[in-house]
């Protein structure tokens, strides 16, 4: 069960003086289960690399495989292997069509050709994983809901198609650090329980490094590295350097402080467990 | 793909024709079409035909570009030449076929008619390849200006034409977006009768039009923000000054409307004098 990208060229705007290359003979393979964060700057391709992953876009060189299925082909199978991509694209609060909460998330569970039993079961366990009570918002207008609550009707609306992996496209874009970490938790929850693959889109090396268990960083088209997040920091710190990225913060205090002798664990990944270290280290309670 | 249509889209140049006064081109085209529907032989067309192949060569516009801008309507150019061609009238049968036949005079009529067509695509497709939409609607105001003593509201007109022509290519972008967002959520466009087709639309044009009202929301607080009220007293960065090139191509144009005239109109102005 993998998602496979083989040699991936895709040109915009192909035969016109406004040309564009944006993806460059890119290959990767992305297997279920994993936690896969994608980094770059604007226009590195990154979005443009995602869209593949589904078949939303057909690449101009290159082929692309869900579940070993050809994208490239027509019928039910390859229709099948698309809808196992379940896509959350930049502020997907933007989609929203429908009267209630529960139509809206209901219309991709239909599409899927879900019976209503089905459905209804699907939008409650959709709902329950974003923190949305079924009772108070089902049937509501989607419309009179706050910014954050619309982005979760948003991803419910794909997480309610039972899909083998999840695509996030920056799904953090413009909302506050609150509900931008309740959001995180509810994909790492589902990523957890339903045993998924997951590949976030972002350009924040922080969230990266916390969510991720593989990192890819794009630039100009090309994936320049692939490993744990970790690995990446340790060894390549210059290369995200040369593509004007930089490694977070915490990572660099960690390595200053262990530079000055201290000796801590190399499980750091954020502010809170180099404080817990550091206690441990120096018997804080 | 959707954002991938040029029609409209300003091509960057420094060509003589990109940097005429946009209140001359605007005139110029104005005065071609007239042009386009004086003419009506093989001589007048091949005038205007030459003209526009001038033009195109000192704009330095690439050709494929210009072949794209008639692209969009080429289902209504070759309609426009078969309907003339079988309904036309006249002596001259070419060909005929059970009840369908051809005449000559209702040939040489599609064919006028499609170079009619052609023609008036693509000079009005060169007038927006050359000048920046904002140029273009700062021509457009400068030359309704006059007219705002009968009524005319020129410079919200034109205002208005500036933010829709800025809006395309975001809602287009925006199409995209939903388009893709919809379709990774099964929805499929392509499938079953009119009615269910025109139903698979909704998630498509609710959430855009919810996005174009936002937007227009947006603009205007932020327009009022920065103390817009509307053209009075209002001065410009960029201040439209007529230069030599203008004349150059007020003449040029005067030129061939002329000849295209003579040509149509010249036995009966001779007989008129004698």
């Amino acid at each position: 069960m993998s998602i496979k990208l083989e040699n991936i060229s895709y040109t915009y705007m192909q035969g016109t003086p406004f040309e564009r290359n944006a993806l460059d003979d890119v290959s990767v393979t992305i297997e279920k289960g994993e936690f896969v964060a994608i980094i770059g700057h604007t226009g590195s391709g990154k979005s443009t690399l995602v869209q593949h992953l589904n078949g939303l876009l057909k690449p101009s060189t290159g082929k692309a495989f869900i579940n070993d299925v050809d994208l490239d082909g027509k019928g039910d199978e390859v229709k099948k292997a698309k809808h196992s991509v379940g896509m959350v694209f930049q502020y997907p609060e933007h989609q929203i069509f429908a009267e209630t909460v529960y139509e809206d998330i209901a219309f991709g569970p239909r599409n899927k050709g879900f019976s209503e039993e089905e459905v209804e079961k699907l939008v409650k366990d959709a709902m329950s994983f974003v923190h949305l009570d079924y009772e108070e918002f089902a049937q509501k207008s989607p419309f009179n809901l706050s910014g954050g609550q619309m982005r979760r009707v948003a991803i419910a609306g794909v997480v309610a198609m039972a899909p083998d992996y999840l695509v996030l496209d920056e799904p953090s874009a413009g909302l506050d650090p609150m509900a931008r970490d309740v959001i995180f938790e509810e994909i790492i929850n589902l990523y957890k329980k339903r045993d998924i693959g997951v590949v976030l889109v972002t350009h924040s090396m922080e969230e990266a490094v916390r969510y991720a268990n593989r990192l890819l960083v794009v630039s100009d088209g090309k994936i320049i590295l692939d490993d744990a997040p970790k690995e990446i920091f340790k060894n390549h710190s210059q290369k995200l350097l040369d593509v004007s990225m930089d490694i977070p913060q915490v990572f660099k205090l960690a390595e200053s402080l262990r530079q000055k002798g201290l000796t801590l664990s190399e499980d750091i990944i954020d502010a809170k467990s180099l404080v817990a270290e550091i206690k441990k280290q120096r018997g804080i309670k | 793909m959707l954002t991938d249509i040029t029609l409209g889209q300003y091509y960057p140049g420094n060509s003589f024709v990109h940097r005429l006064d946009p209140r001359t081109k605007i005139i110029v085209a104005f005065l071609f079409i007239i042009g386009t529907f004086i003419a009506t032989d093989a001589i007048t067309y091949g005038m205007l035909i030459g003209f526009v192949a001038l033009i195109i060569g000192i704009s330095r516009l690439p050709m494929s570009l210009v072949v794209k801008s008639i692209k969009p309507l080429w289902i209504i150019l070759i309609l426009t030449l078969l309907i003339h061609m079988f309904t036309g009238q006249g002596e001259n049968v070419i060909f005929s076929w059970r009840f369908l036949k051809v005449t000559q005079e209702g040939l040489e009529l599609g064919v006028k008619m499609s170079l009619r067509l052609i023609l008036l695509l693509v000079v009005s497709s060169i007038l927006t390849f050359t000048t920046s939409p904002i140029v273009l609607t700062d021509g457009i105001e400068a030359l309704l200006r006059p007219f705002r003593s009968i009524g005319v509201p020129a410079h919200e007109l034109a205002m208005m034409m500036t933010i829709a022509l800025r809006f395309i290519p975001t809602l287009l972008g925006e199409t995209d977006r939903i388009m893709k967002a919809q379709t990774a959520r099964g929805a499929d466009f392509n499938e079953g009768n009119i009615i269910k087709r025109a139903k698979n639309l909704l998630p498509i044009l609710i959430p855009l039009f919810i996005s174009a009202f936002r937007r227009a929301d947006e603009l205007a607080v932020a327009m009022e923000a920065r103390c817009y009220r509307g053209g009075e007293g209002r001065t410009r960065m960029h201040q439209l000054v007529y230069k030599k090139i203008d004349t150059v191509a007020f003449i040029s144009t005067g030129i061939l409307l002329i000849a295209i005239i003579v040509v149509r109109w010249g036995n009966d102005l001779c007989g008129l004098l004698n």
